[in-house]
């Protein structure tokens, strides 16, 4: 058994804290953290879009915006986006989209905005969990919701949630993933490291029941929201 | 809002001629809960939240070495910036900062630049040669107005809150250890905006006041009253006693929100 570096076992999650509603102006928000990592979400739409002649006469288009906060990570980064945030807005949409019924909504756009607060890594997990369930919050109609988290390895081992400190040793693999609990499927998979090949399955198994436990966290949090207080 | 412009405006204007705001306040009050949260955001040198009413801004502090102006060889530097992110108001749109969000961190900028607020002298590593950058980055997280007060509040907060990183012997920063050395804070320029509809001048105006005001000053002093910044924006003129009145009120106003620095 080798030790993590904060002690974790090795299908340990950080503690993880959301909340629904977060962002009055918004549609519908969330905040979702896990360990030191912060995502808020919010969601504007179904609304019309501009320019027009983007417009879908099939079906509402998914736009998805992240932002990482200039001192969110120790060495500042210029605010705006750069190509790391052009890359993962786009998967973090991917992820996303199958979730939703888009076709519910033709000739529409439905944004979704992720800023990230404080980062220690796994901040795209973070965010695709915060923006279902915004999604959700926003009264968005949905087949299914998505719940992620990244899965690793690190010193010969599969583990699950990497801080960004297991992130940093040297050989680890890093494997992000989102997943959609009713209808099982993966809708976000990227991994960037050395991963001996036998190894992928351990990761899948182990990453998609970590999904479920993000789920659960999910789900209450929006119950949480919409469950009315017990009268007496 | 849902009523158009014009109905909410005359709105506006009869209950005005009753004293009254149309959340029910008073001309001058803020809306409340006023909050100041320390330490949001673990990686930044010092970070604050303000929340006035449901205006919610985040801003945080990150330091770099850099070399100093020439004509300045011994004093640090301050840059801000802020982002009007699209989360945060269906008004906003993504894309690159406009107008707005320049104009509004070039005046938190000049409050606390022209007040002296941060002691530059002591950002100086190396005459000449090394000196502290200190980046202020706002973040608008939810927008119900005034995002300028909300802004330069929170700008000096975080500044408050903020400590040095390690700098090591060969000049590099270790981010991951801060030291228990505060940014020199000496002044504290609070900036306070006046909203004139009609002939009324409210404090603190909210998005839907703001949408159908005729002019905004916004008035930035320091604890002992001396007037650091000064911006008049919307597209209606102001008189010269509208605009004293307002000083008035915004230096008044300016010892309400410093208390709640702490």
């Amino acid at each position: 058994m080798s030790k993590r570096p904060d002690g974790r076992k090795v299908d340990e999650m950080r503690d993880i804290e959301a909340k629904v509603g977060v962002i009055e102006e918004a549609d519908g928000s969330a905040m979702f953290r896990i360990g030191n990592t912060i995502a808020v979400a919010g969601v504007y739409g179904p609304k019309k879009v501009v320019p027009r002649h983007l417009e879908d006469p099939e079906k509402a288009i998914l736009k998805c915006y992240y932002d990482m906060y200039s001192f969110s990570v120790p060495e500042r980064k210029r605010p705006g986006p750069d190509r790391r945030s052009i890359e993962l807005s786009m998967v973090i949409k991917n992820a996303l989209a199958p979730a939703i019924f888009l076709k519910e909504y033709p000739k529409t756009q439905i944004e979704v905005f992720v800023s990230i607060i404080q980062a220690d890594a796994g901040t795209r997990c973070a965010a695709i969990s915060a923006a279902a369930m915004a999604l959700a919050d926003a009264g968005i109609a949905m087949k299914d919701m998505v719940a992620a988290v990244a899965a690793g390895h690190v010193n010969g081992e599969v583990v699950i949630d990497l801080n960004k400190e297991e992130e940093d040793i040297e050989g680890t693999s890093d494997i992000p993933m989102a997943y959609m609990p009713r209808t099982k499927k993966i809708t976000l998979l990227q991994l960037d490291g050395k991963l001996p090949n036998d190894k992928l399955k351990a990761v899948m198994e182990l990453g998609t029941k970590s999904c479920e436990a993000v789920y659960e966290v999910e789900k209450k949090a929006l119950k949480e929201k919409y469950t009315p207080a017990e009268s007496e | 809002m849902i009523v158009g412009k014009e109905d909410f405006r005359k709105y506006v204007l009869s209950l005005s001629e009753k004293g009254k705001r149309v959340d029910g306040r008073g001309f001058l009050d803020y809306r409340q809960p006023i909050k100041i949260e320390y330490g949001v955001s673990k990686n930044a040198e010092g970070s604050a939240a303000v929340t006035i009413g449901k205006t919610r801004v985040i801003c945080g502090v990150k330091t770099e070495i850099g070399t100093p102006y020439p004509d300045r060889p011994d004093e640090g530097t301050m840059i801000v910036t802020a982002e009007f992110a699209a989360i945060a108001s269906p008004d906003f749109d993504p894309g690159a900062p406009g107008e707005k969000s320049i104009e509004l961190a070039r005046i938190v900028d000049r409050g606390i630049r022209e007040s002296g607020a941060i002691d530059t002298k002591k950002l100086c590593v190396t005459e000449g040669e090394k000196v502290w950058l200190v980046f202020l980055d706002i973040y608008i997280q939810n927008h119900d107005g005034n995002l300028i007060d909300a802004a330069a509040l929170a700008a000096l907060a975080a500044l408050k809150n903020a400590k040095f990183p390690k700098l090591n012997e060969d000049g590099t920063i270790d981010y991951h250890e801060h030291t228990d050395t505060p940014i020199p804070i000496v002044k504290l320029p609070v900036a306070c905006t006046i909203t004139k509809i009609g002939k009324n001048l409210f404090a603190d105006a909210n998005v839907d006041e703001e949408k159908i005001s005729d002019a905004r000053i916004t008035i930035t002093t320091d604890e002992n009253g001396t007037i650091n910044a000064i911006q008049k924006g919307g597209e209606d003129g102001m008189t010269q006693e509208e605009i004293a009145k307002c000083a008035e009120i915004a230096t008044e106003k300016a010892k309400e929100l410093r208390k709640y620095l702490g």
